[in-house]
């Protein structure tokens, strides 16, 4: 009972892989351009889910839901990594008033 | 062109666009707002792939739970347009260079994948659905489904851990 079905109506598995290459692209992008480590952190998540887009639309053409169950757990693990990250976040802010990734040197030697 | 094709290519353009407001956009109120925009896109991409329950949990986790924590330490944090650290001209050109070369690099090798034939008898339209994936994840993936929970447990631990204040030591 789904939906709607993607197969037959003429997009291509390719259509899905450049499409979360663009967007894998553009966290990269966040990642190198930003200053502000919250907005890295969200980059980051935008490149977990460009890959989690990728993994869905391959279990759909090749009809096997394993890499459903692995977009899952992408999941999970970007939750887990969210919450620990901006813990650090704010205890960074804390010492040094500002999330300018560029203050943060102290390890730099 | 199918209504189906129409659909995807302006959910496809439209996360494209959401996606470059969020890394942009100089307000950062602004980027987790574009950010759960794309999320909603992606969620809807999703559910043009069959696979709706990915399509709830994306939009319950990452634009639900997710993002509100980023909101909230935005909000607690007092960020604002004017105190948002800047890269200066040479750092943003040589970041758009780099990003520019990797989508090249990526675009070309993944031009001439030869990709598997797509078997249209195997695939069923109720593989996505919330009883196919937990029995999935009962049976075959049920060591990587308690594990999750151990981790979920020292996340918590650790987040609580870190930002609680230190107890001042007088000496």
């Amino acid at each position: 009972m789904g939906l709607v079905t993607t197969l037959g109506s003429g997009i291509s598995l390719e259509y899905y892989v450049i499409l979360s290459t663009i967007l894998f692209t553009i966290g990269v992008l966040g990642v190198l351009i930003r200053k502000n480590a919250i907005i890295i952190l969200m980059s980051v998540e935008l490149m977990l889910n460009a890959v989690n887009l990728l993994m869905a639309a391959f279990s759909t053409y090749h009809g096997t839901s394993d890499a459903q169950v692995f977009v899952f757990f992408i999941m999970v693990v970007a939750a887990a990594e969210a919450t620990v990250g901006l813990s650090i976040l704010v205890l960074l802010y804390r010492n040094r008033k500002t999330v300018d990734v560029g203050v943060f040197n102290k390890l730099k030697g | 062109m199918s209504t189906i094709e129409i659909i995807a290519y302006v959910l496809g353009a439209l996360s494209i666009g959401s996606a470059l407001m969020v890394v942009l956009s100089m307000h950062p109120v602004r980027s987790v707002l574009y950010l759960i925009l794309t999320f909603f896109m992606i969620s809807a991409n999703y559910i043009l792939l069959n696979a709706q329950f990915l399509a709830i949990v994306n939009i319950v986790v990452y634009a639900g739970a997710i993002m509100v924590l980023f909101l909230f330490v935005l909000m607690l944090l007092n960020l604002s347009k004017d105190n948002e650290p800047r890269a200066s001209k040479w750092m943003k050109l040589a970041a758009s260079l780099a990003a520019g070369t990797l989508i090249i690099v990526l675009v070309a090798a993944l031009k001439d994948a030869v990709y598997l034939p797509v078997e249209e008898a195997a695939m069923a339209n109720d593989q996505g659905l919330v009883e196919n994936l937990g029995q999935l994840l009962f049976t075959k993936y049920v060591l990587p489904f308690e594990t999750s929970s151990v981790l979920f447990i020292a996340a918590m631990v650790g987040a609580v851990l870190l930002s609680k204040k230190e107890k001042q030591i007088i000496d």
